[in-house]
């Protein structure tokens, strides 16, 4: 193995393949300018939902509202998660990347997927959203482009473990893989099983919608659709724990609690996926309440618990390792004296916070089979899943990339005041964006829907004047969160294609004291506890996750009580 | 090691817990099961639960008998379309159905009573959203589902599909009247 090969980073200490950093870099610049394209849809969709706006007209909102739903969904997500595959396999394993020329086919798939479904949408003839129910057509190209971009990422995740499997023929690491990598893995599996889902339900619909298949079966459409389409979320929030953990290491030198309990919490995941596209049909005719009971739990809440666990161990990592810096005064001094002005911290903090009390306990409420008859539908589950695919999942990945900008691109992060307030703003435009949809959503306004006023309906419905106030609060907090997205796109191009380059360890801006060249920290006799209290190594952390229960035992107690509120059924 | 470094100890998996974890998983466990337990405890004791009752029927055979409903109970025409509204007996089958765009026929029900209500859909899929009294359910056409219903609240409800179903998905609308018995 030749030498020319690998790069090193002499601050952080990490070891780039050249050929997977072209890749990884590729990737990642691919996506975020889709980002930067479905962000252009959120503003136009937001302003439209905003009832003093109302700006597009209905055609249009429905086109702009698929766009904005597969581009930030699925093509943004999943090409920066297998720019991630890349990052986590070869370079913290410090390995040659698997076929080069495979990860780049997998490239030049998803692109062209991506575009030919982006052109089918643009067409006019394909505004069937991302789920495309049949059986509502859409022009074929919308089908196929979905499929070419999956083949794709497929490849992607081929090379992944391809990598993992030379890096361990040719012992470029010691022991197991890194916690980090494992939960890639966990990704990287759960994601082969996504995107088979994807192929049984989408190849047949594309050979119904070109005329050789007659009729495909709603109900099983549903079913097998959201084994895509929920598992899919299972990558997300697989790939954007990792994050986390790789965050609390970069920043803190922090150390996972325990390899064990992080591991088997991944391997939660990869044991109960394929049940989660149960809580997309609780409302669903044709199946029994004992299947979607059981499901909708994944199987008893054992994947809620994972996340549960993983809430706890990610911000206790950072405790103990904060702790053992000296800051042990009182339960919050570790956080108090956190880098806050670090947007690689701020960024993954804001996104636990916000994934845990908005998205995790809005998905659990809902999730519930029956509290789900007062929630289906409405705008109360975008509300939800953007606390968790954007708020967690893309809010991560933006914080993660003011690491990658010095270290993976090797640019300085231009414009360092306004990356500082990006996390504030996106995360915390977000945060109130999704809780007023919610407070909508509970007042039975629906999503995907043009006009809350029914101005042109034969009959009208008039909504309380408070949901025009939460939809209102919608729209302005929606657009807050596009000028934090925009900051975002802003510094990330500008650095990447005009930054300077790196030259010395000052000239990392913020990122100075983060790289992972600060030591792990290390265990002292009698273990953690010790700098802790009652004795427990981090019992911040664990006050917060009291905290976070109290909320949402009573959240969820006053659900079943709005249930039960509504007219008697059976 | 950090978690982007390979586990210090080679056999991590004997490393012991620390008590925090240990404490904070046995909570959450308990938070996990009684979960999953209130979903059967509220079958048995809530009053609200979707039935398990659906059957697969087709949009000719459906649209036959929401007809002879029609034909049988309607009592008055509202709206320039001349919508029918129909008021079946206490206790009987209704139908509903939803298409292209809009809930049909429109229906009156006496409050406090039953009704087994029927609902599908013509075409492609809709959402039945009741509102203000928020309840919703997938409607799939080629699937019956079936619900008994108890209004206790009288008023007016407007149906409202909440499945996007195309361009006219926002004017797509329907009503059940709750009236006080006897009236
Ligand atoms: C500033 C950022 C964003 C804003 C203001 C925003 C706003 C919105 C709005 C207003 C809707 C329409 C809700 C409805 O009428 O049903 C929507 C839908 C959606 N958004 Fe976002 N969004 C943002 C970012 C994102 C991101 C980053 C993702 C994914 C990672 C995302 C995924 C989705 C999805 C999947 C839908 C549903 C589309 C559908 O119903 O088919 N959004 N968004
Ligand atoms: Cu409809
Ligand atoms: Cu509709």
């Amino acid at each position: 193995m030749s030498n020319e090969l690998f790069r090193a980073c002499p601050e952080s200490g990490l070891q780039f393949h050249k050929p997977a950093e072209l890749l990884m870099r590729s990737n990642a610049v691919l996506a975020v300018v889709i980002l930067l394209f479905g962000g252009v849809m959120a503003l136009l969709v937001t302003l439209t939902r905003w009832p003093a706006v109302h700006l597009l007209p209905a055609d249009r909102f429905y086109q702009m509202l698929t766009l904005h739903g597969v581009n930030m969904l699925i093509f943004w997500i999943i090409t920066f998660e297998i720019a991630l595959l890349y990052f986590c396999s070869s370079t913290l394993l410090r390995c040659r990347l698997a076929t080069p020329k495979i990860a780049w086919l997998g490239f030049a798939l998803m692109l062209t997927g991506i575009i030919v479904n982006n052109a089918a949408v643009l067409n006019g003839d394909a505004s069937v959203m991302m789920t495309s129910y049949v059986p509502m057509p859409a022009n074929p190209n919308f089908y196929l482009g979905l499929i070419l971009f999956a083949v794709g990422a497929l490849l992607g995740c081929f090379v992944f473990l391809g990598t993992l499997v030379i890096a361990k023929e040719e012992k470029t690491y010691e022991g197991s893989i890194p916690l980090v990598t494992f939960g890639a893995l966990t990704a990287c599996i759960i994601a082969v099983f996504t995107i088979a889902s994807g192929a049984v339900i989408l190849i047949p619909t594309y050979l119904w919608s070109i005329g050789y298949i007659n009729n495909i079966d709603a109900a099983m459409y549903r079913l097998v659709w959201w084994a895509l389409g929920h598992s899919s979320q299972q990558i997300n929030v697989a790939a954007h724990v990792s994050v986390w953990y790789a965050i609390a290491a970069i920043v803190f030198g922090a150390r996972p609690l325990s390899e064990k309990v992080s591991r088997t919490a991944f391997f939660l995941y990869i044991a109960f996926l394929q049940l989660a596209s149960a809580h997309h049909l609780l409302v669903d005719p044709g199946l029994s309440s004992e299947w979607k009971i059981f499901n909708t739990s994944y199987a008893m809440y054992l994947a809620v618990l994972a996340s549960m666990v993983h809430g706890l161990t990610v911000p206790g990592s950072i405790e103990v390792a904060q702790r053992a810096k000296g800051y042990t005064n009182g339960l919050f001094q570790w956080l108090r004296k956190a880098p806050w002005g670090n947007p690689v911290f701020s960024g993954m903090f804001l996104s636990l916070i916000g994934f845990g009390f908005i998205g995790g306990i809005s998905g659990v409420v809902m999730g519930t089979e029956q509290i789900n008859i007062i929630i289906h539908n409405t705008i109360y589950v975008p509300g939800h899943f953007h606390a968790t695919v954007v708020i967690g999942t893309t809010l991560a990945f933006m914080s993660l990339t003011y690491f990658l900008i010095p270290t993976l691109f090797r640019k300085q992060v231009m414009l360092p005041g306004l990356a500082r307030i990006q996390p504030y703003l996106f995360g915390g435009g977000m945060m109130v964006f999704t809780m007023a949809m919610m407070g909508a959503g509970t007042l039975g306004v629906q999503r995907r829907h043009f006009d809350m006023a029914f101005t042109d309906a034969v009959i009208g419905f008039d909504y309380p004047a408070s949901a025009y106030t939460f939809m209102g609060i919608v729209g302005i907090s929606g657009v807050a969160a596009v000028i934090g997205g925009a900051i975002y796109i802003l510094v990330t191009v500008l650095s990447v294609f005009l930054g300077k380059p790196v030259g010395s360890e000052s000239s990392y801006g913020f990122t100075t004291s983060t790289l992972m060249r600060a030591e792990p920290v290390a265990v002292p006799d009698g273990g953690h506890a010790a700098a802790g209290k009652w004795g427990f190594a981090a019992p911040g952390t664990f006050l917060l996750a009291i905290f976070f229960l109290a909320i949402f035992v009573l959240y969820y107690a006053v659900n079943w009580k709005y249930l039960a509120s509504v007219w008697p059924m059976s | 090691m950090s978690a982007i470094q390979p586990p210090a100890e080679t056999i991590w998996w004997k490393q012991p817990l620390d008590r925090v974890e240990g404490t904070w998983i046995g909570i959450a466990l308990v938070w996990s099961l009684f979960m999953f337990f209130m979903m059967p405890i509220w079958h048995i004791y809530g009053k609200q639960n979707l039935s398990n009752e659906a059957y697969r029927t087709t949009p000719q055979a459906y649209m036959a008998k929401t007809q002879a409903m029609v034909n049988q109970y309607t009592i008055r025409t509202e709206t320039a379309a001349n919508l029918p509204v129909v008021r079946p007996p206490p206790g009987s089958d209704v139908y509903l159905l939803g298409r292209l765009w809009q809930w049909w026929p429109l229906l009156e029900l006496e409050k406090g009573q039953s009704y087994r209500l029927h609902i599908s859909s013509m075409d492609w899929q809709h959402g039945f959203s009741l509102q203000p009294v928020n309840i919703n359910t997938q409607i799939l056409p080629g699937y019956e589902m079936v619900m008994t219903i108890t209004p206790d609240t009288a008023g007016d409800q407007t149906i409202i599909c909440n499945e996007f179903c195309g361009l006219g998905h926002h004017n797509m609308t329907g009503k059940i009247y709750v009236v006080e018995g006897g009236q």
